[in-house]
């Protein structure tokens, strides 16, 4: 194709876009629209995966058996919500092979939260009422993104995540309201994952780099900025309400905006974490590794059963 | 870290109760059909979507191109007649 041609299905293909047509798997795209598909797709697919690991680490220590079912339950959904996205992102010529590669070799990122330790069991309810309420937040615009595969995907994830979040709370609310003891084991959950769940919904707007073109395909319907000043204001009044405090000095409602003023966020901790150097980067990445690794010979045996079960029926075909 | 061959990608389509039709859901990896089946359980109805399930391995599905979109979709557009609210008739009749 000349460049004549590509430039003028571009300009029909933007067009699309704009008239809020749904783009699918087969129709004609820029190339640099399905690359940043396959990197937004695939992060959010390798962050379910790894997002189970913080959590799977509590599961048999779950103070009851009604936390148990619903902690596994949550569990269970990301592995879906997981893999819901890497079939998505397969539609656009990537094998799922290669994307579980680019995840195992560091090649491809996924959310820095789950760089961060779940140390206690309040740490249950921090990440869902915290963690979960800013994914919500970045979720819903996505269930009306132009990419129909990946819109579809999410319509499904925002349905099955608002029970995430609910867990989470009413774990907060039970040990904000329990024992001196478990009120500030609740507080000190909230202070370790307040600043990491605000780094969560990305650099401010200034240093974003992909904002503008994600904004035209619909990948992002508001700014960083815009969604964590969202998630604040919906937040603080939910920790009032338990009694617990924003580990904020300089959080303050702002009458004259409507919103609430809040502190400095620690970007250079954020950017740290993101190039690898978090608590638990290396942790994670041996963990998933480990498990990839180690299930290997089931995979195998799967196939060679599948395929001796496959000649048995040709034979007796003949 | 590759294994020595891949799982086939399957597509599955669920019934969300029975008077409707199967629609599609999605996809996923399975060796052989049993496990499509069985994962396809886990994947798609962990909330009671389904009342049954049908999967087919996605190399068997045979798509149309949207580069034939105005061939094989436009002569469509212009044949108005095969509606019924082409045709003209007096106010009197009242159900037709």
């Amino acid at each position: 194709m000349s460049e004549e041609q590509i430039k003028n299905l571009e300009t029909q293909f933007e067009a699309r876009i704009a008239r809020d047509e749904k783009i699918e798997p087969k129709d004609w795209m820029p190339e640099k629209y399905r690359k940043t598909h396959i990197r937004q797709m695939s992060q959010h697919a390798h962050s379910e995966i790894i997002g189970m690991l913080p959590e799977g680490n509590w599961i048999t220590r779950a103070p009851s058996l009604r936390r148990k079912v619903a902690l596994l339950a949550k569990v269970q959904d990301e592995a879906g919500h997981g893999l819901y996205l890497y079939s998505a992102c397969e539609t656009l010529g990537i094998s799922r092979n290669e994307l579980y590669d680019q995840l195992h070799t560091g090649k491809a990122k996924y959310s820095s939260i789950f760089n961060y330790p779940t140390v206690t069991w309040a740490d249950m309810g921090a990440i869902g009422w915290l963690v979960d309420g800013a994914a919500i937040i970045n979720q819903v615009p996505l269930c009306n993104t132009s990419y129909g595969p990946y819109a579809r995907a999410m319509v499904r994830v925002c349905k099955e995540e608002s029970f995430h979040q609910r867990q989470g709370y009413e774990i907060m609310i039970k040990l904000a309201n329990g024992t001196p003891e478990q009120k500030e084991m609740a507080q000190d959950a909230l202070n370790r994952w307040w600043w990491p769940s605000l780094m969560m919904l990305g650099p401010t707007d200034d240093k974003s780099v992909h904002t503008e073109q994600s904004m035209k395909w619909k990948l992002k319907r508001k700014s960083n900025d815009d969604l964590r000043q969202q998630f604040i204001d919906q937040t603080v009044p939910q920790a009032d309400l338990i009694g617990l405090t924003i580990p904020d000095p300089d959080l303050k409602w702002n009458e004259e905006t409507g919103h609430y003023d809040f502190g400095e966020i620690n970007w250079d901790e954020f950017w740290q974490v993101v190039k690898g150097h978090g608590p638990m980067n290396k942790e994670r990445m041996k963990a998933r590794v480990g498990a990839w690794e180690r299930g290997e010979w089931v995979r195998d045996a799967a196939v060679a059963y599948a395929d001796k079960k496959q000649n048995r029926k040709e034979k007796q075909a003949v | 870290m590759t294994t020595k061959k891949n799982w086939p990608l399957w597509e599955v389509f669920v019934r969300s109760k029975n008077g409707l039709e199967h629609r599609h859901f999605g996809s996923l990896h399975a060796a052989d059909e049993e496990m499509a089946l069985e994962n396809a359980r886990d994947v798609y109805t962990r909330r009671n979507e389904g009342v049954s399930i049908w999967v087919v391995e996605s190399k068997h599905i045979t798509a149309s191109n949207p580069e034939n979109y105005g061939e094989l979709f436009e002569p469509a557009q212009d044949k108005v007649y095969r509606h019924p609210t082409f045709y003209d008739l007096p106010d009197e009749v009242k159900h037709m």
